[in-house]
Parts: structure tokens; C-alpha cells; sequence
């Protein structure tokens, strides 16, 4: 059993400590939204925020995660009202399949929370996400057009 | 085929039989005899056209998408023609058992080939021209007056003498029982107001909230998730398996043999079947296929340049060899291109449920079709008792045009029968098991007369077919017309140079190692081969490459606007910026016209970085584009991760990469600005999704060389030690 904060819930799972934590919040509690890409952390699909940190669920224990604030794609919005970087990826179409996007968005709203007007290289350091599509064009517009608005 | 809705009164007599004998259609036949109804009861206009009482528009999509923008494409094509408000417009894919109890009422559902829109332009707008015609028919028929004087627009029906307007919802009830017309005339392409308008994508709000549902993401009652494991040598099968030593561990319920080449653990979670899995003793019977490798079959494609194996002729005019004999100089090079994997972010799966008496599938699919057919097969049961429901795909890029994955869950769902099981294939178990860009080699030669004028070409393509191993049907006395995409004398993928002296052919030689349709195909690596080998030809006489390919194309003028359209836009002909290289190539691929040109540098002879990329297509017409633009970057993206990290070698028979750490993807930072020039000529509709990726390689190569005066003739970049700076 583990006691999981997401989306500023409480969730206790009955999961082994040592389980990633992607598997904790897809299976265990059912939170799609962040996906499975590589299980390594290469690809950044699963990517959440823990304790407001960009991080890669794949590669962090269930144990490392409990008395954390995680939050995923389903908690980025607040009350219903979407978050600036979704708005922005909607006003510029961003998404092609959208696999790799919950995780990109993640990525996205910590790094214009450390830096909210990101340079080009801020954004080439920071965002190392893979998209498959090649959404990286209208990434790179969203984000500006976020710290532009 | 025809695709008019006078087909579906006929669908309808079969469908409601079929509901008579308790087949579950999803279609609900509850107030009328002559309306076929949707899921929520709203009336069926016709196959493509639901529309609501609230005026909602519900425009069926056949093919499937999977990020391309077909399914916002498609929906474009049929409300040009429906006059429909477009804020209201909502997509819904019907199902493949629902099209076969329907005669296929919705046609092809492959999706591949950049054909998801091309090939079905016609009957789509006929659709959505068809219900117009229907709806303004049926308020012309409530008001009594000639539906000639009734126009519609925005779903708004007016009657133009009087002034009276109604709306689509309002009418749809008596549309649908209206017999539909036997033809109808779709729109002058100058009227167009949708196609051509860069709308945006209808799929993207669920994408970024987390709600898209795609298939990994499916949940049934009390469903199960199995991971699974291939005899990681191709043509390998299972031996044996130590169950007893995984099935005391958690979660696990069940180990089963799939087919004869694999096993997979079934537990409560995938996080558990997959620890069971690698902790399973497996013996495999490797076979013959263990003593294969990248070098071995190297060396096979290398025997295929001798003039004494045989080879299909693909292009040829003139008498390319006695030119070649007689030639003031001649020009040699040998290139190669590898085995690539489509990796999609989505690792493969599929949810499968199977009783006795019916088997349902849960999956992204490119071919519905094709997923619905594995499921007859794979089960055993008939149309009547199956069907497949398609779900968002987190890629395709061909590989999810393959059943493979579909037919395995079904193998393991079939073991236990009543419980859904949900397969997901580690990114591991993708990456070594996947339907692989064919490894092929070219040995190019080109003959110069005393003038340097260009007087032969020779391209001897050697290496693995696609359709041999996929569609063997399609084979022509055995030679494979695909290989030649890009090289063809005419039709939707022909060369754009003319040569006195032609010769193109295949030394088919296939190694055990699965191929697959990988997004581009075929033209990805022939046009490495022509357009590099070009430069070189242009090179070894002097020439500027741009002005040599400009005097072999003047009697391919679409070839040769799309190049000077992107030559012009990088301004060749003037000085590129201190320490920056330019290269270009153009191709033509599924109908389209490509060009592209790549402004490089590179730093310690090895790190590239790529500032830019003008690219230039000519579709014919550009149903979106905004969509377009998005392919063409997106198609850099996937070329160059292609041309510098997508390489998978063979070792010990089975191919040796295994995840994003040993097959990279571009990132970010390595993507260059791409600047898209957008020409559609008119009068044909050629595909998008693919024909850019080809140009990409050929490009930076073509740069490379400016700037290093190294010609670099092998794929992927990866194993030169060239790398992004």
C-alpha cells in the first residue's frame, strides 16, 4: 500500500514500493492522461510535476513519490479553467497524434514557471521531449506565444 | 465503386436483418422503417452525414488519424459540399463491421500511402452534396415550394422568394427519408470556401487535457493486461517456458503461447505482467536466421551490383550501357540506405474480448479493414460475430497499417474467453519486433559526353522489396513497382530528369528481417540516391547543381518549379552567411511535387547544425493549409531523425537496438526552422503526410558535402560519428 498526493487528492493504492510511478497513476489510479513511451526516461511522454519539479514518472519510484505533490495533465488545469500552455497549444494547433503532448505540456508549465520568458536557447536546454510528428515548430511558437500574451 | 446513399437504403434492409438476428450494428432503427439512425437516435442523412436536432453535423470518417489531419480534412471535403456550419461539425469513425454489413458503405478505410484524402475527394463530397441536396428538399417540401428556389448555408435553409429560413437539425428528421439523388454536381474548385482554408484541427482539445482516449488508454470491466515477448530472432519460434517460476508472483493470473513465436504473462496491471515476463525462463529456437547480420547482408545486396544477377528494369530509355561504354567520363558511387523502425510514441497494443460467440477489438489501426479481417481470422468467427473499434493512434507512420499486434491479442484474449485483455508491447518488445524500412543499396553511374553533357544515368537499386513479403500479389512477374517510387517514367511518383540514356533496376534480394510501409517509403531512399548522386554528377563537371538539374527538367515543369520555388526563397545564387552551406533536392512522391533546401554548419568536421529548411509542394489542391504546413515540418523532423540516428543493425539475427537511448529522435533543439512554400497547381490531389520526408536527407547531405567537400553516401549518420552540434 502507498499513499499517492495527485491533483491534490489522496490515493491510497495498494502498489509495491518499487513500482514507477507512470504505472502508479495509469493503472493504479487510473489517471490516462500520461502516457508510456520508453520506460527509460528518454522520451519525456510520461513527464509530471513533483513538488512543481518537470519530472519523468518512468523513472521515479512509488516510494520516492509518497508525501510528494505530483501533478498530471488531468490536474494542470485549475477548477476547469485550462492552463495558459494549454490554451496556447489549442490557439496554435500544436498537437498532431498527441501522444507525446501530455508530457510536452508538463515540460512546458515548469519551465515558463522557472522562466517565463524563455530565450530560444532556454527553451532548446530545457524541453527535451521527443515528438515523433515533429511538432517542435509550433511547440517553439506556443511557448513564445505564452510569454508574449 | 459508388458511394451514394442510395446504396444505404439497400445497407439498410441488410442492417436491419442483421439487428433482426441479433447482430450488434451500434445502429438503432427505433422510429422509422426508411431512417438508419445514429448511436444517440439523431437521423442518418446518409452514411457520411448525421446531423442532431441542435444542428450538431456528425461527419463520418473512414480512414484513420493518427496526427496527419485527415480525419479534420476529411470533415472539410464533406461540409464544403453540405453547406454545414463548421463551428458545429463533430467527427465519429464508424466501425469496420458496420461498413462490411453495409456492402462498405464508407469505402476504403486504409490509411497509408498518403491516400487518406486524395483517393477518397470524389465520393466524400458527393456524400456531403448528396445530404444538401436532401435537406433543402425536405424544407422545400414543408414549405411547398420548388427546392430550386431554396438555397442553403452555414446549415441555414432559405427560401429566397419568401424569406424563410430553417435549419438542418430542424429538416434532418424528413431529409432522411428522402430518396436521395442519383447524382449530383459537386462545387467548381473556385467556389471552394472550406478547402483551402487553413481551419483548425478538430481533434486538439482532448489532446492537450489528457482526455484523448487512444488505444493503450482503453478500460473495460474486468480487463487484464498481458506484455509479451517474440522469439527475438525473426523466423524464430518458441520453445519452451518455466511458468511455475512467475506464477506465484503478484498480480499474475495466467502464461500463454501466442502463436508459435512468443509468450505472454496476463496479470491484473501491465507493470506486473511485464515484471513476470522478464523474470519468465524462455527457450527459443533461434533457427537459421541467428547467423545473420548487418554484415552479411551487406554483403548479399553488394553481390546484386553484378551485371550477371538478374534485375527487374524499372525505367529505361535509350541505351543507357552502350553510353556508359562510350563515355568521355564516367561518374561512380555506391550508397546505402538501412533498416529503420517506425517508433511510435505509442508502443503497439490492442484490447481484445472473446466469447464463443463474438470477438471485439479495441485498437489504433491505419487500416480498419485490415484489424478487422486479423480479428475474423485470428478468432475464428465470422463478420457477422466481430468487429474492431478504433481508437486515437499515437502514431502510424505505416506501422500500424500491420495487424500483427491485433492478431496476438486476439490469440491471448482467446484463452480466456469472457475477459478482456488489453496487450502492450514493451517499448523494447517494438523496437526488435517491428516491420522495418527495407535496407537497400544503389550503385549510381552517370556518363558525361566530351561537353559535360549528361548522357547516361544507371541506378542499380539491390536490396529488400516491400510487397514481396507484405503484398505479393501486387508483384508484377516479380518485380516489385513500388521500388521504383520516385524513378518512374510518369504516374504519381516519376522522375523529374530527363536523360538521353536511362536505366533504373532492382536486384531484389531479401533478408529474413521483416519490412514495412515506414512513412515516405521508398522514395525516402531513392531520393538520397538520385538527388546526392546528382550533386555529384553536377560537381564532377564544374556545375552549379541548381543550374545542372534545371537543364534535365524542362519537360518536368512541376519538378522544376517546386526547386526553383525553394532556390529561390534560400537565394541560391547569392553568398549564404559566413560559415553557412547550402544543398537542395527535389523528388516527386504520392502525386506530389517536393523540393527542399537546407542551410547548414558544420563545426570539427562532424557536428551539423541545420539553421534552415525551405521546402515547396505542390499538392494540386491544398484542402488545409495550415495542416500542410504542419506535415512539412513535422515530415523534417521525421527525415532527419531518419538521416542522422534511424539505423537498426543486425546482429546474431536479431536487430540490436532497443529504446530511444540507442535510437534517437531528434529533439527540439536540433529542429531547424522549416519554411514552408505551400504552390498547389490545381487540377489533382496529391498526398502530404509523406512525400517531404524524402527531400530532408538529400538536402542536408548536399550541405554537408558544400561545406566539407566530403560526400557522404551511407544512412544513418549515427555510425560516421556525425552528429547534431
Amino acid at each position: 500500500m502507498a499513499n499517492l498526493t495527485i491533483n491534490g487528492k489522496s490515493f491510497d493504492i495498494d502498489v509495491e514500493p518499487d513500482t514507477p510511478l507512470l504505472w502508479a497513476i495509469r493503472e493504479n489510479v487510473g489517471l490516462t492522461g500520461t502516457k508510456y513511451g520508453c520506460g527509460i526516461a528518454q522520451c519525456g511522454s510520461c513527464t509530471v510535476h513533483i513538488d512543481g519539479v518537470a519530472m519523468r514518472s518512468c523513472g521515479v519510484l512509488v516510494s520516492e513519490a509518497v508525501g510528494k505533490k505530483i501533478t498530471t495533465i488531468e490536474g494542470l488545469a485549475d477548477n476547469g479553467v485550462l492552463h495558459k500552455v494549454q490554451k496556447a497549444w489549442i490557439a496554435n494547433d500544436v498537437p498532431q497524434c498527441g501522444y507525446c503532448q501530455s508530457g510536452m505540456i508538463m515540460a512546458v508549465a515548469a519551465l515558463l514557471k522557472e522562466k517565463p520568458k524563455p530565450t530560444d536557447q532556454d527553451i532548446d536546454e530545457a524541453i527535451t521531449n521527443i515528438c515523433r510528428c515533429g511538432t517542435f515548430q509550433q511547440v517553439r511558437e506556443a511557448i513564445h506565444a505564452v510569454a508574449n500574451a | 465503386m459508388n458511394h451514394m446513399p442510395t446504396l444505404n437504403r439497400r445497407a439498410f434492409v441488410i442492417g436491419s436483418a442483421a439487428v433482426g438476428s441479433g447482430l450488434a450494428l451500434g445502429l438503432d432503427i427505433p422510429f422509422g422503417p426508411t431512417v438508419v439512425r445514429a448511436a444517440d437516435g439523431s437521423p442518418e442523412v446518409n452514411a457520411w452525414v448525421v446531423i442532431r436536432p441542435d444542428d450538431t453535423v456528425v461527419i463520418r470518417i473512414a480512414r484513420s488519424e493518427m496526427g496527419q489531419g485527415t480525419l479534420t480534412g476529411l470533415a472539410q471535403l464533406v461540409a464544403e459540399e453540405l453547406e454545414c456550419d463548421w463551428s458545429k461539425v463533430t467527427t465519429e469513425y464508424p466501425t469496420p463491421g458496420q461498413s462490411v454489413a453495409r456492402k462498405r458503405a464508407w469505402g476504403d478505410f486504409s490509411t497509408g500511402g498518403s491516400r487518406g484524402i486524395r483517393t477518397s475527394t470524389e465520393y466524400v463530397r458527393k456524400g456531403g452534396a448528396t445530404a444538401r441536396v436532401m435537406l433543402i428538399q425536405a424544407a422545400a417540401n414543408e414549405w411547398k415550394v420548388p427546392a430550386s428556389e431554396c438555397t442553403a448555408a452555414s446549415s441555414v435553409i432559405t427560401h429566397t422568394p419568401s424569406g424563410r429560413t430553417t435549419t438542418y437539425g430542424k429538416v434532418a428528421e424528413a431529409a432522411a427519408k428522402i430518396e436521395p439523388p442519383a447524382e449530383v454536381k459537386l462545387k467548381d474548385p473556385k467556389d471552394w470556401k472550406l478547402i483551402g482554408k487553413g481551419v483548425k484541427r478538430l481533434d486538439t482539445a482532448d489532446k492537450t487535457t489528457g482526455k484523448m482516449i487512444y488505444g493503450v488508454d482503453v478500460k473495460l470491466p474486468g480487463m487484464l493486461n498481458a506484455a509479451i515477448k517474440a522469439c527475438p530472432v525473426f523466423g524464430g519460434k518458441l520453445k519452451s517456458f518455466d511458468e511455475a517460476k512467475v506464477t506465484g508472483m503478484k498480480g499474475v493470473k495466467k502464461v500463454v503461447k501466442v502463436g508459435d513465436n512468443a509468450v505472454a504473462v496476463v496479470a491484473d496491471t501491465w507493470w506486473h505482467a511485464k515484471t513476470a515476463l522478464d523474470a519468465l525462463p524462455i527457450v527459443w529456437d533461434e533457427g537459421d536466421n541467428v547467423k545473420v547480420s548487418s554484415a552479411s547482408i551487406a554483403k548479399w545486396l553488394e553481390e546484386g551490383f553484378d551485371p550477371s544477377q538478374p534485375a527487374y528494369i524499372g525505367n529505361e530509355n535509350g541505351d543507357a550501357k552502350a553510353a556508359l561504354a562510350g563515355a568521355a567520363k564516367k561518374v561512380e558511387a555506391v550508397y546505402n540506405y538501412p533498416y529503420q523502425n517506425h517508433a511510435t510514441m505509442e508502443p503497439l497494443n490492442a484490447t481484445a474480448l472473446y466469447t464463443a460467440d463474438k470477438c471485439e477489438v479495441w485498437c489504433g489501426t491505419q487500416n480498419g479493414e485490415a484489424a478487422f479481417a486479423a480479428t475474423l481470422e485470428a478468432s475464428g468467427l465470422t463478420a457477422d460475430k466481430c468487429d474492431v473499434h478504433k481508437q486515437m493512434l499515437g502514431g502510424g507512420f505505416g506501422r500500424r497499417g500491420q495487424t500483427d499486434y491485433v492478431r496476438q491479442a486476439v490469440a491471448i484474449a482467446k484463452q480466456m474467453p469472457g475477459t478482456p485483455i488489453k496487450l502492450l508491447w514493451s517499448r523494447e518488445e517494438d523496437m526488435q519486433h517491428g516491420a522495418y524500412h527495407p535496407v537497400t543499396q544503389c550503385k549510381m553511374t552517370g556518363a558525361f559526353d566530351a561537353n559535360n553533357n549528361l548522357t547516361a544515368l544507371h541506378m542499380r537499386i539491390s536490396g529488400q522489396s516491400i510487397l514481396f513479403s507484405l503484398r505479393p500479389e501486387a508483384l508484377v512477374n516479380g518485380k516489385d513497382p513500388a521500388t521504383f517510387a520516385g524513378l518512374n517514367a510518369t504516374g504519381e511518383a516519376a522522375i523529374g530528369y530527363s536523360v538521353p540514356n536511362l536505366l533504373i533496376e532492382h536486384a531484389m534480394r531479401n533478408p529474413h528481417v521483416p519490412p514495412g510501409f515506414w512513412r515516405g517509403v521508398n522514395v525516402n531512399q531513392n531520393a538520397i540516391y538520385l538527388e546526392c548522386f546528382m550533386d555529384e554528377l553536377a560537381h564532377s563537371v564544374g556545375q552549379d547543381p541548381l543550374e545542372f538539374r534545371r537543364k534535365l527538367m524542362a519537360k518536368n515543369p512541376k519538378h522544376l518549379a517546386v526547386l526553383n520555388a525553394v532556390a529561390e526563397k534560400i537565394e541560391w545564387g547569392k553568398p549564404a552567411p559566413q560559415g553557412v552551406f547550402r544543398g537542395l533536392a527535389q523528388h516527386m512522391g504520392y502525386g506530389s511535387y517536393v523540393a527542399g533546401a537546407a542551410e547548414i554548419s558544420v563545426t570539427d568536421g562532424n557536428k551539423i547544425k541545420v539553421h534552415r529548411i525551405v521546402a515547396a509542394t505542390d499538392p494540386g489542391y491544398a484542402v488545409n493549409p495550415a495542416q500542410i504546413e504542419r506535415q512539412i515540418a513535422g515530415s523534417f523532423v521525421y527525415g532527419l531523425s531518419g538521416l542522422f540516428y534511424g539505423g537498426c543493425t543486425v546482429k546474431d539475427g536479431r536487430i540490436e537496438q532497443s529504446n530511444f537511448d540507442n535510437y534517437n529522435s531528434m529533439r527540439i533543439a536540433e529542429m531547424p526552422k522549416v519554411e514552408s512554400i505551400i504552390m498547389p497547381s490545381g487540377g489533382f490531389w496529391g498526398g502530404v503526410g509523406e512525400p517531404t520526408i524524402c527531400v530532408a536527407g538529400p538536402a542536408v547531405l548536399n550541405a554537408y558535402f558544400a561545406a566539407t567537400g566530403k560526400r557522404i553516401r551511407s544512412v544513418p549518420l549515427r555510425d560516421q560519428n556525425i552528429t547534431f552540434a
